[in-house]
């Protein structure tokens, strides 16, 4: 310091001293500030990719071209299906078509019996302790693994099925479902299996509640329940 | 004082110049902030101490942020780019944190 009594409290601090140091220790505050600012405003601006880095980046590109594969197949599919329509002339293929459709629509909505690898899923219940939720809980986890089609005791769950909690047991959609609880669920066996077998999944919470389910994979679930429609 | 001055002066003309950040220096710009702010306070404290140079601020600020963007550079070369930032980061942030600390010694004797 060229100031011989520099001050050393922080009142100092606010005293203005002009010298070509002082002057450039001030630039560099600027431009400090200024890289803050900008940063701050490009931060704002784009935050998707513009931040992420390359990993990241690669994640998303990946998702992007499976997704687009997927759809490039639907448009193959498609244009088969639009194809086959165009060469037919009797309607034979429309009708085909419609009947297949038909019969996937009709699985899905449960209006038709259903053939197909899955699961079966008995709740052993001897002290009839398993309430309606937990009926419902199991149903949600093999839709979210991915099941097709469902079947409770004698009934086959459609999108508006319901539990209900009656004094002898549970009720579904009307019907009083008897013990053991049986599910029958088609879809991929080992997916609805793990879904169900997770820790602290169904299983495991139907075992705290003093039930016991057992699930068995197998090669050929038959679903003959049907709603009306 | 003047550097107060200057610090608000480079905010405010940031924000009202709305500049956009080269695709260049995007990795870089933010670690070199972090680093710029340990100098800053690095300063801050020698000036409390009263042992404030203005040669030593200006060579600490430039190669502190210099060394903190070419560590992130050989960092992106070399494939751990966003594992060395966070090192950075962690190094710079606890230097941050010990000199504010001795600044809020000097200043409120606590």
């Amino acid at each position: 310091m060229s100031e011989p009594a520099e001050g050393r409290g922080p009142g100092s601090l606010l005293r203005p001293r002009l010298n070509k140091g002082q002057l450039i220790v001030a630039v560099l505050c600027a431009v400090l500030g200024f890289a803050v600012a900008a940063q701050v405003h490009s931060n704002d601006r784009d935050t998707k990719f513009a931040t992420a880095r390359q990993d990241g980046l690669v994640g998303i590109l990946g998702d992007l071209s499976q997704r687009s594969d997927r759809l490039r197949a639907d448009i193959r599919d498609l244009d088969d299906t639009r194809a086959g329509l165009e060469r037919d002339t009797e309607g034979q293929a429309a009708v085909e078509d419609a009947r297949r459709r038909a019969a996937t629509y009709g699985m899905l909505a449960g209006t038709l019996p259903a053939t197909g690898p899955g699961i079966e899923l008995t709740i052993n219940d001897p002290q009839g302790r398993v309430r309606s939720a937990a009926l419902l809980d199991t149903l949600e986890e093999l839709r979210d693994a991915g099941a097709e089609v469902i079947q409770v005791g004698d009934v086959r769950v459609g999108v508006n099925t319901y539990f209900a909690d009656a004094s002898g047991g549970v009720i579904a959609d009307g019907q009083s479902l008897t013990r053991p609880y049986r599910f029958l669920a088609i879809g991929d066996p080992h997916t609805l299996a793990t879904a169900l077998n997770i820790p602290g999944g169904v299983l495991q919470s139907l075992r705290n509640s003093g039930a016991d389910g057992v699930v068995g994979q197998q090669p050929k679930v038959t679903v003959q329940a049907v709603r009306s429609p | 004082m003047i550097a107060l001055i200057g610090l608000a002066a480079g905010i405010v003309l940031g924000f009202v110049v709305h500049p956009a950040v080269p695709l260049w220096l995007q990795p870089y710009l933010p670690i070199a902030i972090v680093a710029a702010l340990d100098a800053m306070f690095g300063g801050l404290r020698a000036r409390l101490d009263g042992i404030f140079d203005d040669k030593v601020f200006v060579v600490s600020f430039l190669s502190n942020t210099i060394i903190a963007a070419l560590i992130v550079f050989f960092g992106d070369q070399l494939g751990v780019g966003s594992q060395l930032s966070t090192g950075v980061v962690v190094v710079l942030g606890i230097r941050i944190f010990s000199n504010v600390a001795a600044i809020r010694r000097k200043l409120f004797q606590a």
